[in-house]
């Protein structure tokens, strides 16, 4: 049985919820079950934003969540908040970028992307969300790339379609530049 | 001779309107909603469209006008009848349809309604009763009651000071884009009923050339709420509320008329 | 099979208008569900099918133009949350006394007052219980998907039209927001026929005037009105009840929840299972009619129900009324716009067990 619990979590305007959409348009093409549950209201409006999508082979239960199989955060606070929440065995996806205060568990894999630091070395911003989306890909083979393509085509208005071989192309990157992370035990 | 030689449609000179049902009215004697509602029901008949008409009434005094107007009416909560008469415009746009409201339902808790109306334009017509109280409920202050009127719940007289300025709404819904008819008649005498139904006939005939809102004030005894008989109260209301009032068009066409 | 779609709740519910035959939407902004007039917007539904599609000037207005068009025949909706949903009771109540049908969709955010725009189900009283003056019901239908919110569309105004009452369908921020997969019907015309004898189309030689009002000054009158409109709803409760079960054949214990709630709680039934809890879940699908009759056979053979809404316990009284001293009752929830996890429920579970 496949089933797959993530939350995305950043400041709004970072791509989170899009990122979110891209996989659960993904998960549709493949037949999978989806649900995509966005935080929402004024905090979104350049406070924290995070979504939670949960792709299955079964009819989904709770939309709602308090443990997830694999985090992906992009800032301080949701690393702060969902460190702990990852469940044991489970993925932390990050990135460095404005990160202090870095992870500390030891039962889960932990990753890192520095993705914005890529997404500024290319000068193409608007691609930093597909660098992180690339890195889960890597570390997870159930969704085909082509279905991911096909995602970014539904969930892009159509007069962004023009951006879609970019935003491929930042998937790529993505899958190269991750890199597991050790936590030291002192 | 006998009677039944008199009584041939020869000699009619006067009948009730088709459009008006057999119900006794329930308004007080003297009271002008008998001669509004006539008026009103006879443009229906005269234009031929009483299959064709959805009437709305307010809650007040004229909130049984729909026992006596013989057309398909909705009785609507008070002061939302222009909401209600929107809703059905807009679902039936080859209908004539028209709200009859006092002015507490229209001026005081349906003001917002009123004035949205008339400014997106609604393509209806407004039948505005006037009486400068709430009659229905005994008495009480309405947004239009005159400086130092008299009324149960100002039984010192009206107060700007404590109880705000009467409201002339009409003049006000004259300023929006939306309207394209607006003007204050009254049926006191039968030149002024006759006025009131050119203009009601008017605010039809707007209707069936899709020309926006048509807005007709017809300011009004209340001989009972005033407390005086229908004569004086008829003298009074030239005295006291026509100068506040004046009536007249205020906006013909779609333009203000200069004064 | 019909078109797959992706969406939000509150768009399933837009979409769903419009290939459902609506002929008019009136509504007013309000957080979490303005998505539904701006999907309807985006859409220009007056080109797809005529559906007249109109922004009020507040929740007051666009109840009542739903009762204008609603008192012509038409299939007449609005849709809003809390705060404006109690500016709507006056005009629900108006349709309930006149017996007009239309779909009002209310996306609950926490309360009271201006309150939270987070999801809760603290409207069950005003929703379920009448919720103007007078005494009336609405019939509520409880979606827990976004395909349900999509389907309740069509099953609201059948149900509206087959018993000239107002539906409600009462959803929350979760089920609004959210975005699944939705599977949509084909295309439905819009209504051509007006022939039902309380439809105002405009009064023709062969028949008298027609006329839709809530009132009538001679108190008998209204009081046969009342009866009559007492006997709808004993006609509704013993054909319309809607609910679905979950685990509850071999369960010792039983969590009632509907809409968002039902959904963290299948997940609950799992990990109760998983720890050696026999616990099953009924999910009503109608809240009014409320399925009293099942949950009192359930009664019979389980040792307690646990009602779980995000509120502070309403529905928990209408099992209570159910179960009628069997078995033990009780209520999990969090409220004010915070959602209960799986997880938490579970721990409110085995709380209520101790106790």
């Amino acid at each position: 049985m496949m089933n797959e619990e993530i939350i995305i979590a950043g400041f709004g305007g970072q791509g989170v919820l899009s990122m979110g959409k891209i996989l659960a348009y993904s998960g549709m093409m493949q037949n999978l079950e989806v649900s995509w549950m966005p935080s929402y209201g004024p905090e979104m409006r350049g406070g924290t934003a995070n979504v939670t999508v949960i792709l299955s082979n079964e009819r989904i239960s709770s939309p709602i969540l308090n443990l997830y199989d694999t985090a992906i955060v992009l800032n301080q606070q949701s690393l702060d908040k969902f460190e702990r929440k990852v469940k044991p065995g489970g993925v932390l996806i990050y990135d460095t970028n404005g990160i202090t205060k870095h992870p500390q568990r030891t039962d889960i894999k932990i990753f890192q992307v520095e993705a914005a630091a890529e997404a500024a070395r290319i000068n193409n911003l608007r691609v930093f969300n597909m660098i992180v989306l690339g890195a889960y890909l890597k570390l997870n083979n159930y969704l085909k790339i082509e279905h991911i393509v096909e995602g970014l085509e539904k969930s892009l208005p159509k007069r962004y379609h023009h951006t879609i071989q970019a935003n491929a192309d930042a998937l790529k990157i993505g899958m190269d530049i991750v890199k597991p992370y050790t936590v030291l035990v002192s | 001779m006998e009677l039944k030689d008199i009584i041939k449609p020869e000699n009619l000179v006067y009948k009730r309107t088709e459009c008006l049902t057999d119900k006794v009215l329930s308004y007080c004697p003297g009271c002008g909603h008998g001669t509004a509602h006539r008026l009103v029901m006879e443009t229906i008949e005269e234009l031929g469209i009483q299959s064709e008409t959805i009437g709305v009434a307010s809650v007040g005094c004229s909130v049984l006008s729909y026992d006596f107007m013989d057309v398909d009416m909705t009785g609507a909560a008070h002061g939302r009848a222009t909401a209600v008469a929107t809703g059905i415009k807009r679902c039936n746009p080859e209908k004539y349809v028209f709200t009859y409201q006092g002015d507490g339902d229209l001026a005081a808790i349906g003001t917002a309604e009123t004035i949205h109306a008339c400014n997106r334009g609604e393509n209806i017509t407004i039948i505005f009763i006037n009486n400068g109280i709430y009659g229905m409920t005994g008495g009480q202050m309405a947004p239009t009651t005159l400086l130092g009127m008299k009324s149960s719940t100002t039984p010192y007289g009206r107060e700007s000071a404590l109880m705000g300025n009467p409201i002339k709404i009409t003049e006000l819904v004259a300023q929006l884009p939306g309207t394209y008819f607006v003007t204050r008649q009254s049926v006191h005498t039968p030149a002024n009923v006759r006025k009131a139904k050119k203009a009601i006939m008017k605010a039809f005939d707007n209707q069936k050339l899709k020309k926006g809102l048509s807005f007709v004030e017809i300011v009004s005894n209340c001989n009972s709420g005033w407390k005086m008989t229908p004569v004086t109260a008829n003298k009074w209301m030239e005295d006291n509320m026509f100068p506040f009032y004046p009536l007249g068009d205020i906006k013909v066409d779609g333009e203000l008329v200069k004064k | 099979m019909g078109e797959l779609k992706l969406m939000k709740g509150n768009e399933a519910i837009a979409e769903a208008a419009i290939r459902a035959g609506v002929d008019a939407y009136f509504g007013y902004p309000i957080t979490p569900q303005s998505e539904i007039m701006e999907y309807l917007a985006s859409e220009q539904p007056e080109k797809r099918t005529g559906m007249v599609l109109l922004q009020a000037e507040s929740e007051v207005a666009a109840i009542n133009m739903v009762y204008g068009a609603a008192s012509t025949g038409k299939k007449a909706m609005t849709s809003s949350s809390s705060p404006g949903i109690s500016l709507k009771m006056e005009g629900i109540s108006y349709l309930a006394g006149a017996e007009l049908p239309c779909l009002i969709v209310n996306v609950v955010r926490g309360g009271p007052g201006l309150g939270t725009i987070q999801p809760s189900q603290a409207d069950y009283f005003q929703a379920v219980k009448g919720g103007g003056h007078g005494d009336y019901r609405l019939i509520v239908l409880a979606p827990a998907s976004v395909q349900e919110m999509a389907d309740f569309v069509g099953l609201g105004f059948d149900l509206a039209f087959k018993y000239r009452n107002p539906v409600m369908i009462l959803s929350d921020g979760v089920i609004g927001q959210m975005m699944e997969k939705v599977e949509f019907g084909e295309q439905q015309p819009r209504r051509t026929k007006f022939d039902e004898p309380w439809m105002l189309t405009g009064k023709t030689p062969d028949r008298p005037h027609r006329i839709v009002t809530s009132l009538d000054l001679e108190a008998v009158q209204m009081e046969k009105h009342n009866l009559d409109l007492q006997a709808k709803y004993k006609t509704i409760r013993e054909n319309e009840v809607r609910f679905e079960e979950i685990a509850c054949d071999d369960a010792d214990y039983i969590m009632v929840a509907y809409g968002s709630s039902a959904r963290i709680c299948q997940k609950t039934v799992k990990l109760a299972r998983e720890s050696g809890h026999k616990l099953g879940l009924l999910r009503p699908i109608t809240l009014y009619p409320f399925p009293s009759e099942r949950i009192s056979q359930l009664a019979d053979k389980v040792k307690g129900f646990l009602s779980v809404e995000m509120s502070s316990g309403q529905m928990v009284e209408d099992v209570m009324l159910a179960v009628n001293g069997k078995v033990k009752v009780g209520h999990y929830g969090r409220y004010g716009g915070v959602i209960h996890s799986p997880e938490q429920v579970l721990c409110g579970f085995e709380e209520f067990l101790s106790k």
